[in-house]
């Protein structure tokens, strides 16, 4: 298979890597990169555990070549809190809201929760739901998590 | 699913006897029935007659009188833990009660229904064995006797109880000042669970010297047990660091833990020796 | 094989019914006095999902004859609010999310309304230690102590 180099900013750090063409955005995040915060767990797009920010935006990185990436600046879950570790208010709202069991649709969820209230700080609870459609989580019933993003509105 | 059973709700000991007269061997009694009742679903017992202890109103007290502390083998452990008796002169009894199970069984679980039921790591056995504890029962033709708890237990579920013989309540001396007690159970979880090890103790200090003491061990051995040589060990010595390292050897010479679904042997005789120091150092800090 | 007549004041109303020594009270009351609300989980006493008060005080449904209950009041889920009256506790369920498969909820209700009626004002260690008979495989525990202790603040005001 043929490789490609390619240039990424991930959470602020340039990285140049060489990837396989067919490589997926999800494992040269966790296995070259070693950011396991994205989770590989449907591989076809359907549960949101693989969310990250691609320029901004949110992206499935299970569905993303790594080669599509080049040139991107990337934000996963890892790059949210601050250098000396103070957590993003949804990041805090999800702890204290109880909306993490497992912990595996964590890392999408939150991500979604920020692009979110970045985009719309006073989300109705509909508008909520809406865009954490694409995120299953097995455990909380979707409940406490919601009420998280909720009570981040100002 | 058919199980093929009587039922006899006695209102008094002659009605008890009178009822079960001819049908020994076939009996079950049963109390608060959190241990009886899974056995019989399983159909690991299968009595022809169940025989509820429930109406024997005496057999659920709790009275001081004079220096003895009595309480019937009906007792709940529910009305142990709440016990202004029990919470003041023999708090390592509530300790114990207040540890077994959950709130739910706690409301129907009696004591001598887990002296009776006799598992090795039987949460009454511990404390009392460690407050000197005595058995009176009853049988037919008002025959009875009084049974010092450490010699009540044969092996596991197996007791010196007779086929027709009951308990009716059980005895302790009211521990006097300066007796200290304490009591550890340690379990995979902070309910509902069956211990790995079990300490109870009893130590009368004088200064720092240990005059006498009583130590009692659950879950490490076909029984509930008096640690003799431990006891040994601590007679008439000061609690230092040393003598605290050679009663960690002493506990291992009179247990034979088994392994099972909740430790292996290797660990509970690692945990053994940690409990029996951290309660021996907690009854010596006072704290009873 | 013989029966026995059974008859317990069953969430206020009087009802009886034949039962076998060996029937347990979680038995007889979803077979044959139509209690379904009662779960059977275990059968062992070991999840609470069969919790109801026998005289007021909480206990597993699977642990107790069906005769041991005669004569006695039994109070189910059911007892301590209906759909058209719900109690303070049940509301509080469901405002906080604590009901996700349902399965432990009645059980979980009962042992509620069983500490309240002990500790009108618990703190989180005692809301722990009264549900620590009930297992809950879906919410995680945390709503469903958020909704025990805002149903007994609620009360107090």
């Amino acid at each position: 298979m043929k490789k490609q180099t390619i240039q990424i900013t991930v959470n602020g750090e340039k990285h140049e890597l060489d990837v396989e063409l067919n490589a997926l955005l999800i494992n040269v995040l966790r296995e070259e990169l070693s950011l396991t915060g994205a989770k590989y767990a449907c591989g076809n797009g359907q549960c949101g555990a693989c969310t990250v920010l691609i320029d901004g935006e949110s992206v499935l990185s299970c569905l993303t070549l790594a080669v599509a990436a080049d040139g991107a600046e990337i934000v996963t879950i890892e790059g949210l809190a601050k250098p000396d570790g103070t957590l993003e208010p949804v990041q805090e709202a999800f702890l204290d809201n109880a909306a993490i069991q497992c912990g595996f649709c964590t890392p999408g969820m939150v991500i979604m929760g920020k692009e979110l209230l970045d985009k719309n700080p006073l989300p109705t609870e509909s508008e909520i739901r809406e865009h954490i459609k694409g995120n299953l989580c097995r455990c909380t019933g979707y409940h406490s998590i919601v009420r998280a993003i909720k009570s981040c509105i100002k | 699913m058919m199980i093929e059973t009587e039922y006899l709700a006695p209102r008094n000991i002659d009605q008890l006897f009178e009822g079960i007269r001819g049908r020994i061997g076939q009996v079950k009694f049963m109390a608060g029935c959190t241990n009886v009742l899974p056995s019989l679903r399983a159909r690991a017992i299968s009595p022809g007659l169940l025989v509820d202890l429930t109406g024997l109103e005496e057999m659920a007290h709790i009275r001081k009188v004079n220096r003895v502390i009595s309480v019937g083998a009906l007792t709940t452990m529910t009305a142990l833990v709440s016990s202004e008796i029990i919470q003041k002169e023999s708090p390592i009894l509530a300790s114990a009660a207040r540890q077994l199970g959950n709130p739910l069984t706690r409301n129907r679980a009696t004591i001598g229904g887990n002296l009776a039921d006799a598992s090795p790591a039987a949460d009454m056995a511990p404390p009392l064995l460690a407050l000197e504890a005595t058995i009176h029962t009853a049988g037919p033709e008002g025959k009875g006797r009084e049974i010092p708890l450490d010699r009540f237990f044969l092996g596991p579920n197996k007791t010196v109880l007779g086929e027709d013989e009951i308990i009716t309540r059980i005895t302790i001396p009211k521990p006097e000042d300066p007796w200290k007690g304490s009591h550890i159970k340690f379990g995979l979880r902070n309910a509902m669970a069956i211990s790995v090890a079990s300490v109870a103790l009893m130590l009368e200090m004088k200064e720092n010297v240990c005059r006498k003491a009583r130590v009692a061990l659950g879950s490490l051995s076909p029984t509930p047990i008096r640690a003799y040589l431990v006891e040994k060990e601590l007679e008439d010595r000061e609690i230092t660091d040393e003598v605290l390292e050679r009663c960690t050897v002493a506990v291992n010479q009179e247990i034979s833990p088994i392994s099972d679904i909740r430790g292996s042997a290797d660990y509970r005789r690692q945990v053994a020796a940690v409990l029996l120091k951290r309660a021996i150092r907690q009854a010596h800090m006072g704290r009873k | 094989m013989k029966t026995y007549e059974l008859g317990i004041k069953l969430n206020g109303q009087a009802v009886s019914a034949q039962v076998h020594a060996h029937e347990t009270l979680l038995d007889v009351l979803r077979k044959k006095l139509g209690a379904k609300e009662v779960k059977n989980g275990c059968g062992k006493g070991d999840c609470g999902a069969c919790t109801v008060m026998l005289d007021g005080t909480a206990v597993n449904a699977c642990l107790t004859l069906a005769l041991q209950a005669n004569g006695r009041e039994v109070t189910t889920v059911r007892g301590v609010g209906t759909e058209d009256q719900p109690h303070p506790i049940q509301e509080s369920f469901v405002r906080h999310g604590a009901i996700q498969c349902g399965y432990c909820t009645p059980g979980m209700v009962v042992s509620a309304k069983a500490l309240l009626d002990r500790i009108p004002n618990p703190d989180r260690g005692q809301i722990r230690e009264g549900i620590s008979g009930n297992l809950c495989r879906c919410t995680g525990y945390n709503k469903i102590i958020e909704a025990i202790e805002n149903a007994a603040s609620k009360a107090q005001s």
